[in-house]
Formats: C-alpha cells, structure tokens, sequence
C-alpha cells in the first residue's frame, strides 16, 4: 500500500524546468504524504524527530476545538438574536449548518488565496513550499466576523502575505504576526465590517417597519435551500425563507462594547458569567469559547510548541493593568460617572476574561518569528503585550479592544527588546572575562 | 550585583503581601492607608537591618577566609542551591556545578562488558594532517613509502612553525601517502609491527629541567599535537603559554566511552601527566569530574594532586571540556588555554614516567549495527576495516569517527581521526516514511513534547541518519537554549556569523564555543540548520583576523 502509493507519486512527478510551478506543488503535496528520504551530510549524523510541518500541525490541532465552537456559535447566536431555539441544544442542526455555510467559504477563500501566493512565490523562488501558512491560514478564519465579505478577505489576505511576509523573505523572515495584519488591514480599510454591534451576528440585515429602523434576518441562500431539502427528508425543521424580525431588546452588542459604555453592570444586564465563560456570545468565530482556547493553550505549552513564558508574562501585564486602573478609578467612586471611568473600574480578573485577551495570548503573541527570540526578551514582550492591550480596550474611545493593536505594537518592538538583552549578554561577557583575566 | 537585585524583589514581593493584608482588615479607606505605610516602614528597617547583617556576614567570610569557591556565605538562600541536585556522597561536600540544561540521547549498542580487548586484528593505521586545524595542507614529509619507522619517530611537520613535529603512534612499515585535494596529504598509513619498537627518550627530570627545557622537549618528541588550544581547537604554537589548562575526566556523548575504565592501571602516567601539565601553564591545572553517577569517578580523577578539581552534574554536553571552562573561568578575547582528553594525559604521562612515546588508545566500536560493541586496546588512527575485523555490521550503515553529533564520517577503509577514541556505527536513513512528520511510527530520540517519549524516559533508540524533516528559515526560538548550559544565545551567534558581524561574534561568545559544544543544538534544531559548519566558518574567519 505505502510502496503504491510512493511509486505512484514518483511516477508523476512533473519536470522541474519545464514547468516549475507545477514541479514546486507537486514537492509540496510529496513532502506532505512522506517524509523525505534526506540523509544528515555535515555536522550531527541523527537530527530529532521534530521538524517544522510538525511545530505548524500542532498549532493547528490546538485550534480545532475552537473551529468546532465557533462553527457551532455562528449559528446559535443567528437564532439567538431572532428569538428562535434559545435553548443551547435546540435547532442544533439548523446551527451547525447555518455555521458551517458561513465558515466553509472563509475557510476555503483563506486557504486557497494564501496557500496560493505561499506556492507561487516558492516557484519563482525555487525554494520548496514552506509551511508558515498552514498556521496563518488556520488563525484567518477564527478571528474574522461570520459575515465578512469574501473579497474583503481575499484582499487583506493579499497584502497580509505579501507586504507582510514575501516582502521580507517568505517564513521566518516577517515582523508582523500574518492573521493579525489581515485583520489589521481591514480594520483600517473597511472599519464597518469589522468592528461595531452589528457585524458580530451572520444573517441579520436592516429594514424598515412601519419608517422606523428594525432588523430582519436576510433571505437564506441555496446552500440552505440544500440543507433545508436534506433536513425535511428527515423530517427536521427547517430554515424557511428568512425575514424573520429580531427578537425584542435584541442587541448584538459584545461585551466589550458594553462595558465600554457602561461598565461591568451593563455586560451582567445582558450576559450571565456563564455564557461569556463558554462563549456562546456574539464575537470573532474563534475566539469567544474561554475553556476551550485554555485545553488550547495547555497543549500548546504541554507539547513545548509555544512558550509558556510568553502566555504567563502576558497575563501578569494585563492582570497588573488592570489593577492599576481599578486603582485609578475605584468602583466606589465611579458609580455616577457614565463611560470610561465605568470601563476603568470593570475588576481586573474580568478584563482577562471578556473579550479577545486568551485567543490572542494562545495563539498570537506565541508566534515564535514574530515575538521577542530571547528567553529573557519573552517575559518582557509578553508584559507589555499585556500592559499596552488593556491600555488600548479601556482608554481607546472609538473601539474596546486592543489585542491586535497591542500584538502588532508589540511586533516592531521585539527586535528592540532582543537588542538590549543581547547587549546586556555581551556587557556580561565582558565583565566576566576581564575578572577572569585578572 | 544580581543577589542584590534578587533581594531586593523579595522586599518588594513581601511589601506588597503586606500591603494586600492590611487591605483586607481595614474598613474605610483612610485606615487602609495609614496602616500600609507604617507596615512598609517596619518592613523597610526590617531590611536594612537584615542587610547590614547580611554583608557583614560576607565581608566576615572573606576576612577569615572561608570563601574560597564561592560558596554562598548570604542569609538568603539562592534559588540555585534551593532545587540544586543532592550532592552525592563521593564528592565530599565539594561545591557542585548543577546544569540543568541538555538532554541524554540514549542510543543501543553500548558495550555489554566493561571488558577491555585486545586488538590484534588491527595492524595497519594512519596519521592524518587534515585532523589538525589550521596545520597547512602539504606538511614537510619526513619518510617516504617502504621506510621502517618506530614508535615516536617524526613523521613530518608543517613548514610554517617547523618545531611541532608529529610523530608515528607505531612502529613498522609506512605503505602509502594518500592525497587528497589538490595534492594535500590526506593520510600517512603504516602498517604495523608485530612486536613494536620504541625510539627511546632521553630522560627528562620534572623536578630539575627548566621549563623551556620542558616545552623544547616536548615539541623535539612530538608530544606538542596532544594539547589543543582554545579557541579554536587548534595545536599551539611554539611560543603559546595556556593560561590555565582543562581536563574533561567523563565525556557524555552517546555512546562515548568511560573514562574510568580507559584509566584504570595507568593511574600514575595519569597522575604525571597533570604533573606535566602544570609546569607548562601560569594558571592551574583544572580537572572536570562527574557527580552524577551512583559510583565515585575513578580514584585516578578524584585523589589527583596538583590540580583544581570541579565537580559538575548534568546531562550532555556537560561533559564536554568547552561547557565546563565557561562554568569554571571563562575564555575572554586574548586568553589561550589548553584542553586534554584522558587519554592523552596518559599519552603525556607515559613519556616521562616509561621514556617512549604511547601513541596507545583506547577506542570503543559502537552503535546498534554491529553484533559484539565493545572497548579495544589499540593505537591512534586504526584502520576501520581492521577494527571492525570480528563483528557483523548490518547492509548500509555510516561509519563514523567519534560520535554520532560531533563526529567524522569515514568509508570502512579509513581510519579514525587523532583526538577521536570512538567508532560509531549507525543505520543510513535513506527511507521515504509515510506522513512521517505527523505520525512517526519507529520511536525516535528527540528533545520534542509532541512525542510520547517522555513517557519512557529510560528507553534506547536505534537511530538512522534520516534528517526527519527539510531545512528551512530559523523558525522556532528557544529550542538551543534548553540543551546548551551555557550563558550564550547560540541562534543570535549563529545569525551573526552568517552576516558576518565580527563585534557581535566576539561579544556573543564565539571564542567560548567549539564545533562539538553547539552539536546538540545542532540535532534539536526544527529548522534543519547546519550549526557545527556555521560557527567552523565563524571560526575560521575569527581565526584568520587574529
């Protein structure tokens, strides 16, 4: 079976000079099914069972709750925000298909662009396809909104890997953290879809009723009419035709929005502790599930593939923002000044538990080419990640969130903070070798 | 410096523990206040108090003078010492160096007996010029084919600095002068006699002879090409005085032979080498020992005399002679000092104490492809063919000098190289493995958590020469440090080589580094990268700046 297969593969293989392109996908999909038949040359004879596919895949495994969470809360919150199965189970689904028709084209789009531009750059390069996107391509979809446009994604996917990263050498040479500048690209580009109350929930568009402003949920499409047709077959409940009015006192507003207005008591008037614990809110895809990124980042650090230093110094940073904003402005005193007091005042432990914070501990700031190199310069990065991010969600009056800024802040710094630990090594060697002179 | 830093956290960390505490008690916010300060104002003199005692604790130590290894005279306890090792019985309540960083790679084909063998089978054998860095390509031959040589007959010398002379480890007849490129002498092959004979020395009294006396006599009888010289792991030149001078007695290489069984009954040529030793240098003799084994080292290791003995306890490459002066007294830009093998002290040793050159080894023929591992008693640069003689070695597998990180591949009709005393013999990995990089099936060595190896932390690996993956870009950060217990970023190094920064080179300790020390790094590295070629280029370009 495996020799098949591996004689097949060989058999195809196309030529190198007259069609590289073809030659350079076909080495990527190779390397892919087997591990290269390479032999250690110069230097150590054994090399460890680690390579960089490895690092890349186990990044990915660590996700996959969250795609499944997310598939699921795409759809749960779309009947939320109608009134329709409140219950967690009810309409299940109706759903997950509801979220598998939002994700799967993001998904696709995300991977099909990237990987695209990764293959054609290593064509004209010559080099083999390396494996960054497999982890920029899978990060993409969780921190987009459900209703992203399609070309509002490939777009930023563009220059997120090709200002971001070809532009600098391919793999390992980028500053910036790739899915946060796809994200960061249309976020000054096309703010309205990205940030707001109103883009967190798929399926819901606005009308008018009777010349006052109301929200409806848009006309579903074919690929619900498949499922529709799949699900009645059963004998299931279906999709329907859409136009259903948003259910009364409905917002759609993140917490974070909400407490930037009005402080912790208008996120618990909305939301339980409970729900923004197992995420079934509004958000990102990707990101709203805390326990679920938390098994995430336990594998990660448990599998040694991201640093554990990164992820606790950046909880100290935010854990000691916070407190110093509550110590600026004290619950007690803030009670009848409305706006950023109120936000300054939300107790540190639930700045770390709302919003973007874990998702982007897990899974962004560890992004080994883009943080600090330096074991030392990790503590630091990731202290002040944690710091400049709750700076940037509180005081920011325009958007509350600030992990991507922070990350991206963060970025352009790491060389710097590397820097001065290196001149600090170099200063000690120094030192060290002039008393061993003496 | 830094004990003061650390002090001073361990106020501040109790400040704010007592600051919380008051917290809690109080119930209006002004008493709050007024009860943090006066607690942080107690505490404040509470350590002034605490220091003051603290340095005068020190400064009394050094006056009386009990400090001498640095040991920690402070009232606080440093966190070193707090999770350091049990020292083992053995040492004697020396201090020790406690690394905790690398990793043991645990390969089968090990010896089964701690028997060493005779090798008769092994009677033809090489002296090699390309083993000794920095040693001109065309050296001054002094025989040619058919000549009979004995045992510490010069061979030939290098035109540039003609006092070091090398000399032939046997006795017999030289049969051929391999070259290699462009006419460069690759290999002086002799074919033993039977029984050997010396060229006899003149004798050399320690106690009476100078010490230029010393160092003419031993460049005249080719003793000079034992000693290497850091940095660079080059032969010194006739005029170097080492600064001080490093013995490695354990070496914790896989696979690597035990020092203790090589030194057993030449305990005294052991002991007159180190006497040699610290004649020729102006600092001290320094002997590297092991405290990790359940057994005491040898009693030739640890009842020396005359020397700096340094117990150290870690996995690989604490054995490593380059990762012990860093953690002893560090190489800075102008020192030279000079690192010996065992073996070689023995080599040293014996020429004063019987009055011939020893050119005799121990090696190990190792790996999980031959039938019967085991020690042998032979001489420097045996033929591989010869040594393997009454083994079966499996169908292709990779001969190497040395170990399996730091050593030489060689073809079966080679020999080993001058400093190597190991011949490991592993499988070439030549294979395709289906989604090899996801799901490994054959078990593998590897520093990874991805694997479930920690699971089986005693187990032994039959490894191949497979890469287990392609270079690529240095990705994954971190990963060097973990195996390399040394205060040194050898990635930030290695990138500066490849652009070659001269400064940085220097200030990231380059000069503290030798090809072996980075091995490790070498083998864990996601990336592939070649890092024992980068830093020999960085060194060679060092070296000729210099």
């Amino acid at each position: 079976m495996k020799k098949a297969l591996l004689n097949f593969l060989q058999q195809i293989e196309p030529d190198k000079k007259k069609s590289p392109f073809l030659h350079t996908l076909y080495d990527g999909f190779f390397t892919f099914a087997f591990s290269p038949n390479t032999t250690t040359a110069k230097g150590v004879h054994i090399r460890d069972g680690m390579d960089l596919k490895r690092t890349m895949v186990h990044v990915v495994i660590a996700m996959q709750l969250c795609y499944l969470f997310g598939t699921f809360n795409i759809g749960h919150q779309h009947y939320l925000a109608l009134g329709q199965y409140t219950g967690l189970l009810e309409g299940f689904h109706l759903k997950l298909a509801h979220g598998l028709i939002k994700l799967l084209p993001i998904f696709v789009v995300t991977h099909v662009v990237g990987l695209g531009i990764e293959f054609w750059y290593a064509a004209k390069k010559g080099h083999p396809i390396e494996e960054g996107f497999l982890v920029s391509g899978a990060l993409i979809p969780l921190i987009m909104p459900p209703d992203i446009p399609l070309w509002i994604l490939t777009v930023s996917i563009f220059f997120a890997v090709i200002i971001g990263k070809e532009a600098f050498g391919g793999t390992g040479m980028n500053i910036w953290n790739i899915a946060l500048l796809s994200r960061v690209f249309i976020f000054f580009a096309y703010p309205t879809y990205i940030s707001g109350d109103e883009v967190w929930v798929s399926g819901i568009e606005g009308t008018e009723v009777n010349g006052l402003p109301a929200y409806i949920s848009s006309e579903y499409g074919w690929a619900h009419g498949v499922f529709d047709w799949l699900f009645q077959s059963f004998g299931w409940s279906t999709f329907g035709d859409g136009g259903v009015l948003v259910a009364d006192g409905y917002t759609g507003a993140t917490p974070l929005s909400l407490a930037a207005s009005g402080g912790w008591e208008s996120v618990t008037s909305v939301y339980t502790e409970s729900q923004m614990w197992w995420g079934t809110i509004p958000g990102s895809i990707g990101e709203t599930s805390k326990p679920l990124i938390i098994l995430g980042a336990i594998f990660l650090i448990a599998t040694g593939v991201a640093s554990w230093r990164i992820m606790v110094s950046m909880v100290l940073g935010a854990a000691v923002m916070g407190l110093i904003l509550n110590g600026i402005a004290p619950a007690e005193f803030t009670d009848a000044t409305p706006g950023i007091f109120k936000f300054m005042a939300v107790p540190w432990y639930y700045q770390l538990s709302i919003g973007s914070f874990l998702f982007a501990m897990a899974f962004m700031a560890t992004d080994p080419v883009t943080a600090s190199s330096t074991n030392t310069g990790k503590w630091i990065y990731g202290f002040m990640i944690g710091m400049v991010g709750i700076i940037i969600r509180v005081m920011n009056p325009a958007y509350p969130e600030g992990w991507m800024l922070a990350i991206l802040f963060m970025n352009t710094f790491s060389a710097l903070i590397d820097h001065y630990v290196l001149e600090a090594n170099m200063k000690r060697r120094a030192k060290r070798t002039e008393v061993a002179v003496s | 410096m830094k004990s003061g830093i650390t002090k001073n956290l361990f106020l501040l960390v109790l400040m704010l523990t007592a600051d919380f505490a008051y917290g809690q008690s109080g119930q209006s916010g002004f008493s709050y206040f007024i009860y943090t300060l006066v607690g942080v104002a107690i505490l404040i003199l509470l350590f002034l108090v605490i220091q003051v005692a603290d340095n005068l604790l020190a400064v009394e130590a050094k006056h009386s003078g009990a400090d001498k290894a640095k040991a920690n005279f402070s009232i606080f306890p440093s966190f070193k010492e707090l999770f350091a090792p049990k020292a083992p019985a053995y040492a004697n309540d020396a201090p020790i160096h406690a690394l905790k960083q690398g990793h043991d790679i645990l390969l089968e084909g090990a010896p089964e007996s701690a028997s060493i063998s005779a090798g008769t089978s092994v009677t033809t054998f090489a002296i090699q010029p390309p083993n000794f860095t920095g040693l001109s390509p065309i050296p001054k031959l002094l025989v040619e084919v058919g000549d009979e040589v004995k045992a510490g007959d010069p061979i030939f010398f290098d035109k540039k600095v003609p006092e070091v002379k090398f000399v032939s480890p046997v006795s017999g007849e030289v049969i051929a002068v391999t070259r290699g490129e462009k006419r460069s002498i690759a290999e002086v092959v002799i074919l033993a006699d039977k029984e050997q004979k010396y060229r006899s020395l003149p004798a050399f009294d320690l106690a009476k002879g100078s010490v230029e006396e010393l160092r003419a006599y031993l460049l005249e009888n080719g003793a000079w090409s034992l000693f290497q010289q850091r940095p660079f792991n080059v032969i010194p030149a006739p005029g170097d005085v080492p600064r001080d001078v490093f013995v490695s007695t354990f070496d914790t290489a896989p696979l690597a032979p035990d020092a203790n069984l090589v030194v057993a009954g030449r305990e005294a040529a052991f002991q007159k080498g180190l006497d040699v030793l610290g004649q020729l240098t102006t600092g001290d003799v320094h002997l590297g020992l092991n405290a990790k084994g359940e057994e005491s080292p040898s009693s030739a290791f640890t009842a020396a005399e005359g020397v700096q003995k340094h117990w150290f306890h870690g996995k690989h490459p604490a054995g490593n002679v380059g990762i012990q002066i860093h953690h002893i007294k560090p190489i800075g830009g102008l020192d030279k000092v000079w690192t010996l093998g065992v073996q070689e002290v023995i080599a040293l040793g014996g020429m004063f104490l019987e009055g011939k050159y020893d050119g005799s080894r121990v090696v190990t023929v190792v790996g999980a492809e031959l039938s019967e591992p085991k020690y042998i008693r032979t001489y420097v640069g045996a033929k591989i063919e010869d040594l393997l003689k009454d083994q079966t070695v499996s169908e292709n597998v990779r001969y190497i000098s040395g170990d399996v990180l730091s050593g030489q591949q060689k073809s079966v009709g080679q020999f080993l190289n001058y400093y190597d005393d190991q011949l490991s013999v592993i499988a070439e990995g030549d294979y395709y493995e289906l989604f090899g990089w996801l799901l490994p099936i054959a078990p593998r060595p590897t520093i990874s958590g991805t694997f479930p190896n920690f699971l089986y932390p005693d187990a032994k690996f039959q490894a191949d020469t497979n890469t287990h993956g392609e270079k690529r870009a240095f990705v994954v950060t971190g990963q060097y440090e973990k195996v390399l217990p040394m205060d040194l970023y050898p990635q930030h190094l290695m990138k500066a080589i490849l652009v070659n920064d001269f400064e940085r080179m220097e200030g990231l300790g380059i000069y503290e580094l030798a090809e072996e020390d980075v091995a490790l790094c070498e083998f864990v590295c996601t990336s592939k990268q070649p890092l024992q070629e980068i830093l020999k280029e960085g060194l060679e370009t060092m070296r000729e700046q210099s």
